[in-house]
């Protein structure tokens, strides 16, 4: 199979380690955002350093493929083994300028729900919980969701916040609230990149992935896509990041499907 | 195990497991609780691996206290889903928390703190579904969490109580610290010579633990540094029977109730999970004159 073919997921793994800057602390998260870690370390950012919130620091990507942050090989060659609340304290100081979360459903403000669908006292769907996503969405100076793009998933307002992004989008609802960074600055999807004005706001079409078109965004996003100036196609991920994600993931357990 | 379990976690106790996040969750312990038919237990916890929801599936979870309960590597609880979405088999009350509050409401009780005021959940719901978080102008009252009893699994132990644990540690000190008693489980049971040799490693007080458990490959599937690898195929198995109440029932037949003892279940273990290849830290010097 030649290289320049690749998954979806391959897409939004290349998409979100172009959001880390080289020298960033990095609070990193489950699935996907693991294997963007390992990309952005090994390609453009090799001084970027990941936090993980078990209790661990990293300088580079586990030498083995990894199915949860605790596996044997993210602790060997580790910077800190420690404990959560230490973790938490640098992220609380402003130290951790990125994050990643995982979302079940996003709104245009950036809100992140991963708790309820429908009624709290007796859900339709009981989803798993914050874990440390309402941690990184409040403390870290930035962050990034990845999230398949259904119109179900893609809501004008969430029932549940569990992880707040930009409120209800009006100028200043973080800090009027008290929420120590900076918010949402991107949704990566299945078929597209999102991108949040720097005061916040409403996520705003960015890109789209090839092979995709801002129809099929539009209607597959819950509410009216606003489509930035210069929004143009995702660049596809390069030989280079495809070989760090093959190398980190070899039987396409996170990132397999069809290319 | 069984007797471990027997006196010192009792129907309706409120339990700490899965400290550590992914690895080194007391799965024995909390087959043992299932074995032994454990009612209205009160979960507490971080992350936490399929442990919670096979405990919520046998039925012995009145209450969940953590921060998200599903299967890390494979997503969904389906047996938090039920017992959450219809109450089957039986309905269960759920206290959020973030990773961030859970460990400060732990520290709260190590500490006998009324509460600990932080900053993180403002802006969030999670407090809505919480008595134990309060949201006031600018910061959130966390409200302690205490254990009656905190079940561990550690690399190794003596006798004494004295456990050495590493790799990361997630929330292992703060739950121990609050809790009335700890359990410990381990891989090796050791002379406290080989603990009191390196006091900075012991974990806990000893007069926190009730009970040493030499229980090897106590954290299966679960991985434990320098000992076992993470078994992602039994997590994917077992998300795929858990899905409806009957696969469910199938998997906890053929993985718990059928087996009478850890020894028994790691005779159907792939081996090639035990690590084999070692890497130890440099030895520190506590000489004193």
């Amino acid at each position: 199979m030649a290289m320049s073919e690749y998954t979806p997921p391959e897409l939004m793994v290349a998409a979100a380690a172009r959001e880390i800057a080289d020298g960033e602390l990095v609070f990193v998260g489950m699935r996907l955002p693991v294997l963007a870690y390992g990309v952005a370390s090994a390609t453009h950012a090799p001084h970027a350093r990941a936090l993980f919130e078990l209790g661990l620091m990293r300088d580079r990507p586990a030498e083995a493929f990894l199915g949860t942050m605790g596996d044997p090989p993210n602790v060997a060659g580790a910077l800190w083994a420690t404990r959560m609340s230490n973790v938490m304290a640098l992220m609380a100081q402003g130290m951790a300028d990125l994050g990643f979360i995982g979302g079940a459903e996003v709104d245009r403000h950036g809100n992140l729900n991963t708790s309820y669908i429908g009624d709290r006292q007796r859900p339709d769907v009981k989803l798993p919980g914050s874990g440390g996503g309402a941690d990184i969405a409040i403390l870290s100076r930035r962050w990034v969701t990845l999230m398949n793009h259904e119109r179900r998933r893609l809501v004008e307002r969430v029932s549940y916040v569990t992880s707040p992004g930009h409120g209800d989008g009006s100028a200043g609802w973080r800090q009027r609230h008290g929420l120590l960074g900076g918010g949402p600055t991107a949704i990566v999807t299945t078929l597209a990149v999102f991108r949040f004005p720097p005061a916040g706001g409403e996520a705003e079409l960015a890109s789209v992935h090839p092979g995709h078109t801002v129809e099929e965004v539009r209607a597959e996003t819950g509410w009216e896509v606003k489509v930035a100036a210069g929004c143009g196609e995702t660049a596809p991920p390069t030989e280079a990041e495809l070989e760090q994600i093959r190398r980190l993931d070899p039987d396409g357990f996170w990132t397999g499907g069809k290319r | 195990m069984r007797e471990a379990i027997a006196r010192f976690a009792p129907d309706g106790a409120t339990i700490a497991l899965g400290t550590c996040l992914e690895p080194a969750i007391p799965f024995a312990a909390g087959h043992e609780l299932i074995r032994q038919g454990r009612r209205d237990l009160t979960l507490v916890g971080p992350i936490s691996d399929a442990l919670f929801d096979q405990l919520i599936g046998a039925g012995c979870v009145e209450r969940v206290v953590a921060a998200w309960v599903g299967n890390v590597s494979e997503g969904l609880g389906h047996a938090y889903r039920r017992a959450a979405e219809k109450g089957e088999p039986r309905p269960i009350e759920i206290h959020d928390h973030s990773n961030f509050s859970i460990a400060l409401a732990l520290w709260a009780a190590a500490w006998n703190a009324p509460f600990i005021p932080t900053r993180t959940l403002l802006g969030s719901d999670v407090p809505r579904g919480n008595p134990g978080l309060q949201t006031e102008q600018g910061w959130v009252r966390v409200l302690p969490v205490k254990p009656d009893v905190t079940i561990l699994h550690v690399q190794r132990a003596d006798a004494g109580g004295r456990a050495h644990a590493w790799g990361p540690l997630g929330i292992t000190e703060e739950a121990g610290l609050a809790a009335e008693r700890v359990i410990l489980s381990c891989e090796e049971l050791v002379d406290a010579e080989v603990t009191l040799s390196d006091p900075n490693r012991i974990l806990l007080p000893d007069a926190k633990v009730a009970a040493v458990v030499h229980e090897p490959g106590g954290s299966h599937p679960a991985p434990l540094q320098g000992y076992w690898r993470r078994d992602h195929a039994a997590h994917r198995e077992y998300a795929g029977r858990s899905r409806t109440a009957e696969g469910f029932a199938g998997w906890l037949r053929e993985w718990v109730l059928d087996v009478p003892d850890r020894q028994a279940y790691l005779a159907r273990v792939d081996p090639a999970l035990r690590i084999s290849r070692h890497r130890y830290s440099a030895q520190v010097d506590y000489g004193d004159e």
